[in-house]
C-alpha cells in the first residue's frame, strides 16, 4: 500500500509539471539593424527565467516556459509572433519595440493579455483607468525627458533660459514620444528646442550633425536605438562636440553603443532605469545557467547594460506572477490573474536584496490608476572603458508629465471608444 | 484527362470569349471560390487570418495594382509603398472625421484618393520612361513618406505620429479594431479581392487593356495606330494606384490596425510588391496571386519548418530564411524568367498533351 502511494505521489509529481507551466513569450530580435540591442536584452530575459527553473523549480513551484519568437523589430512579424503565441497561454508580452507595442495595445487588451512595455511604448499607458492591460513601470519616455531636463537644471543653477537644446531622434513613434514633453518644458524653462529627425535605421546622420555643428547647441538629447547609436557617437566625436553635453536616453547607453569608439567616447552620458555593476544574482546565473550550458546566448553578455535590463524585466514579470499566485491562491495562473498581479506589484528594497539584485531599480508600487511606477532614472557616464553611475535615482517633474498623460490617454479613449474605468471606487 | 478541349463545344461568341474557356479550368476556378467562400470562413483561426490569409489577400490586391501599371502598361514604378500610405492615411482621416461612414465607402474613397495622387505622379511618365521613370516614382515614394511624417494633420496631432484604426462595424460586425473576428476580416478582404480581380481581368481584356499593352510593347507604334499615350498611361496610373491605395488602406485598417508610415510603407514595401509581380509573372493576374502567396507564405512556412518543427534557434532560422528566399528567387528567375505564371501555363500546356506529347 505504501509503495502504491509513493508511486502515485511520484507519478503526480512527475505528471503535474507537464500540465502546468507559466508561459512567457519573448518577442526578441536577434537579426536586423536593431539586433545589437535585442540580443543582450533577450539573453538577460531568458536567462533569468532559466535561473528560476534551475534554482527554484520555477515560480511558486510551477516551471516557466519561455517561447522565443523573432520579430526583427518589424511590426508585421510582431503581429505574426503575437498570433502564433497568444493561444499558448502567454502571460505577458514584452515586445521591446514601440512600433509593435502600438499594434499590440488594442489586440492584447481585447484578448485580455497584459502588456509590459518597460521604459518604451505608449507613455500615456501610465493611466490605468484607460489602459487596463498595459503597464509601463518603472519609467517612461516622458519621465526620461523630464529627468534629463532636471539634471541640466541642476547643472545650470536652476535655470536653462536662453540655452539651446537639440533633440536628435529616431524618426519613428519611439523617437517622437518625448517631443511633447520637451516642448512643454521648453516653454516652462525658457530654452530653445530644436528637433532633428534621423530616418530608420539611422546610419545616415551626416546632415543632422552638420546642423549641430552649425548651431552649436548647448546640449544634444538623444533618442536612438540599434546601429543609430554607434553612428551618432562617432559623428559627435568627428565634429568634436563636447561629449559630456551629449546625453542619450536609456536605449542609447549600452556597452556596444560606445565600445567601437572606445576611449574617444569618454564623457558621453546616458540615462538608465536600472542600476549597473556586479550583483549577487550574476554569480548565480553564471553557476546555474551559463556553466550548465543553458544560456540563451553565448553567455558573454552577462552583466552588460541591456542584459541587466532584460533580467530586470524578467524579474518584474516573475515577481508579478508571484503576486498573482498570492492574490488568487492558484499556482498555475492565467493571463487575467497575471494582470491582477502586475497591478498589485510592489517593489521594495528588501525584496530586491532578497532576489540578489540590491537596488537594481527604484522602489515603486503599481496601482489600478497608476501603471507607470515612479519614473525615476539614474545618470550614467562612459569613462572610456566602462559605464559609471553618476547619480542616485532622480525623480521626474510629475507636474509636467501628469497633465500630458491625462490629455493623451483621454484622446486615445475617445478615439478607441473606451470608457475609462473608475479606480477610486474599487 | 486534364485540360481537354475535346468535347467542349462553344456555341456562342460569349462562350468563346469567356475568361476560362476550358471547362476544367472553369470548374477549378469555381472550386477555389467555393473553398474560399464556403469553407475557409468557418474554419479560420486568428493565426491563419492574421499571419497568412489576410496579408496574402491584401498583397494580392497591391500586386494586381502594380501589375496593371508595370506588367500591362510597361511603366516601372517604385512608388508602391508611398501610394499604399496615401490609401492608409486617407482611410484614417475618413474614419476619424466621419465615424458613421461604412468601411466599404472608406476603402473605396481611399482608393479614389490614391488614384488622384497616382495620376499626379504619373504625369512625368509622358516624358520619361524606363529607369528614369523608376527614379521619378522613387521620388514619389520618399516624398509621400516624408509628407505623412512632417504634417501632423495627417496623424491627428498624436504624440508619436502613429495612426490607429478605430473600431468600425459592417452589418453589425466589427471589421476593424481589436474586436473584429477573423472570419469577418477575411471575408471583407476576400470580397475586395474578388471584385477587384474580376474588374482587373475584364479591364485588361478590353479596349483599355489592349491600349496599355500597345503602349508597353512599343509606345511610338501605339501612338501611330491611334492610341492616345496620355490617356493610356494616365489611366494605367489611375487604375493601378486605385488598387494599390485599396491595398494600403486594408493593410492599415484590417490587418495591422496601427501603423507608422516609415516602417509600414517604406521603400522596402515598394520592393516587396515589385518582387511579387516579378516572381509571379509580369502581365498576368494569376502571377499577382502566385507572387503574393510566394512572398507571404514562404517566410511563415520556413519559420514553422525550421523553428517550430526542427527546433532551430530563432536567429539562425531567420538568417537562413534570407538565404533560402534569396536562393529561391534566383532559382526561379534563372529557370523561368517569366515567373510562376509562366510555369503554371507551361504545366497546363503539358497537361493538355499528356499522355501523348509530341
Amino acid at each position: 500500500m505504501k509503495k502504491l502511494l509513493t508511486t502515485v505521489a511520484a507519478g503526480a509529481m512527475l505528471a503535474s509539471p507537464a500540465f502546468a507551466d507559466l508561459m512567457f513569450p519573448d518577442l526578441s530580435y536577434r537579426t536586423g539593424p536593431f539586433a545589437a540591442g535585442g540580443i543582450p536584452f533577450s539573453d538577460g530575459y531568458q536567462d533569468y527565467f532559466t535561473l528560476l527553473n534551475q534554482r527554484d523549480g520555477g515560480i511558486g513551484g510551477v516551471p516557466v516556459r519561455v517561447v522565443e519568437c523573432e520579430t526583427a523589430y518589424n511590426t508585421e512579424r510582431g503581429v505574426e509572433c503575437y498570433e502564433a503565441t497568444k493561444g499558448d497561454g502567454a502571460l505577458v508580452y514584452q515586445p521591446l519595440s514601440t512600433g509593435i507595442t502600438y499594434q499590440l495595445i488594442p489586440r492584447a487588451t481585447a484578448d485580455g493579455i497584459p502588456l509590459h512595455t518597460m521604459g518604451y511604448g505608449r507613455t500615456s499607458a501610465v493611466n490605468g483607468e484607460v489602459f487596463s492591460h498595459v503597464f509601463n513601470y518603472p519609467a517612461n519616455y516622458w519621465d526620461a525627458a523630464s529627468v534629463m531636463i532636471n539634471v541640466l537644471l541642476d547643472e545650470n543653477g536652476g535655470s536653462l533660459s536662453g540655452k539651446k537644446i537639440t533633440l536628435l531622434y529616431h524618426n519613428s513613434a519611439y523617437g517622437r514620444e518625448p517631443i511633447r514633453t520637451l516642448e512643454t518644458l521648453a516653454a516652462q524653462h525658457g530654452f530653445t528646442l530644436n528637433l532633428l529627425a534621423v530616418d530608420s535605421p539611422g546610419q545616415e546622420q551626416g546632415n543632422q550633425w552638420l546642423q549641430i555643428r552649425r548651431d552649436r547647441p548647448d546640449y544634444v538629447l538623444f533618442w536612438g536605438w540599434g546601429v543609430m547609436n554607434q553612428v551618432a557617437i562617432q559623428e559627435a566625436i568627428n565634429i568634436r562636440y563636447p561629449l559630456e553635453n551629449f546625453i542619450g536616453n536609456w536605449w542609447a547607453g549600452a556597452d556596444h553603443d560606445v565600445a567601437s569608439a572606445g576611449q574617444a567616447a569618454a564623457g558621453y552620458r546616458a540615462l538608465n532605469m536600472n542600476r549597473l555593476g556586479d550583483m549577487p544574482v550574476f554569480a548565480e546565473i553564471q553557476q546555474h545557467v551559463i556553466d550548465a550550458g543553458l544560456a540563451a546566448g553565448d553567455g558573454t553578455n552577462l552583466g552588460s547594460v541591456l542584459y541587466t535590463r532584460g533580467m530586470y524585466a524578467a524579474m518584474l514579470a516573475a515577481e508579478a506572477a508571484r503576486k498573482a499566485q498570492e492574490i488568487h491562491g492558484v499556482a498555475d495562473i492565467t493571463p487575467a490573474m497575471m494582470r491582477d498581479g502586475m497591478e498589485a506589484l510592489e517593489m521594495t528594497n528588501a525584496r530586491m536584496d532578497a532576489l540578489g539584485m540590491p537596488g537594481i531599480g527604484p522602489e515603486f508600487a503599481v496601482s489600478c490608476g497608476d501603471h507607470g511606477g515612479t519614473g525615476q532614472a539614474i545618470m550614467t557616464q562612459w569613462n572610456g572603458t566602462e559605464w559609471v553611475t553618476l547619480t542616485d535615482f532622480i525623480a521626474p517633474d510629475d507636474s509636467v508629465t501628469g497633465p500630458l498623460v491625462l490629455e493623451d490617454s483621454a484622446a486615445y479613449a475617445a478615439e478607441a471608444g473606451i470608457t475609462p474605468r473608475n479606480c477610486n471606487g474599487s | 484527362m486534364f485540360y481537354r478541349e475535346a468535347g467542349d463545344f462553344k456555341t456562342s461568341y460569349a462562350d468563346d470569349s469567356q475568361t476560362f474557356p476550358i471547362a476544367f479550368d472553369r470548374y477549378r476556378y469555381y472550386a477555389v471560390l467555393a473553398v474560399a467562400l464556403g469553407i475557409i470562413p468557418f474554419v479560420i483561426t486568428d493565426y491563419w487570418a492574421s499571419a497568412i490569409l489576410i496579408p496574402f489577400l491584401i498583397y494580392a490586391i497591391a500586386a494586381i495594382g502594380l501589375n496593371i501599371l508595370t506588367g500591362y502598361c510597361g511603366q516601372v514604378s517604385l512608388g508602391t509603398g508611398g501610394f499604399m500610405a496615401v490609401g492608409a492615411y486617407t482611410s484614417y482621416k475618413l474614419m476619424t472625421a466621419f465615424p458613421g461612414m461604412d468601411m466599404v465607402t472608406v476603402t473605396l474613397l481611399s482608393g479614389a484618393m490614391t488614384a488622384m495622387v497616382g495620376v499626379m505622379f504619373g504625369l512625368p511618365s509622358l516624358r520619361i520612361k524606363g529607369f528614369y521613370l523608376a527614379v521619378a516614382t522613387l521620388a514619389a515614394q520618399f516624398f509621400l513618406v516624408w509628407l505623412f511624417n512632417k504634417v501632423p494633420w495627417f496623424y491627428n496631432y498624436s504624440a508619436s505620429g502613429q495612426i490607429t484604426a478605430p473600431e468600425r462595424l459592417l452589418f453589425g460586425h466589427a471589421v476593424t479594431g481589436p474586436n473584429a473576428e477573423a472570419w469577418v476580416k477575411y471575408l471583407f478582404c476576400l470580397a475586395f479581392v474578388f471584385v477587384l480581380a474580376w474588374v482587373a481581368r475584364n479591364l485588361t481584356r478590353g479596349a483599355m487593356g489592349r491600349q496599355w499593352m500597345a503602349i508597353r510593347d512599343m509606345d511610338i507604334a501605339a501612338e501611330i495606330i491611334g492610341v492616345n499615350p496620355l490617356r493610356a498611361k494616365l489611366s494605367a496610373f489611375a487604375v493601378s494606384s486605385f488598387y494599390v491605395g485599396v491595398a494600403g488602406a486594408l493593410l492599415f485598417t484590417v490587418y495591422l490596425g496601427a501603423v507608422e508610415v516609415g516602417e509600414a510603407y517604406g521603400i522596402q514595401k515598394s520592393f516587396l510588391v515589385l518582387f511579387m509581380i516579378i516572381i509571379g509573372g509580369l502581365g498576368s493576374l494569376f502571377g499577382s496571386f502566385a507572387g503574393a502567396a510566394f512572398m507571404v507564405l514562404l517566410p511563415v512556412a520556413l519559420k514553422v519548418l525550421l523553428v517550430d518543427t526542427m527546433g532551430w534557434d530563432t536567429a539562425l532560422a531567420t538568417h537562413f530564411q534570407f538565404v533560402i528566399v534569396g536562393g529561391l528567387i534566383m532559382f526561379f528567375l534563372i529557370v523561368e524568367p517569366h515567373g510562376l505564371a509562366r510555369l503554371w501555363s507551361l504545366a497546363k500546356e503539358k497537361l493538355r498533351l499528356w499522355p501523348f506529347p509530341h
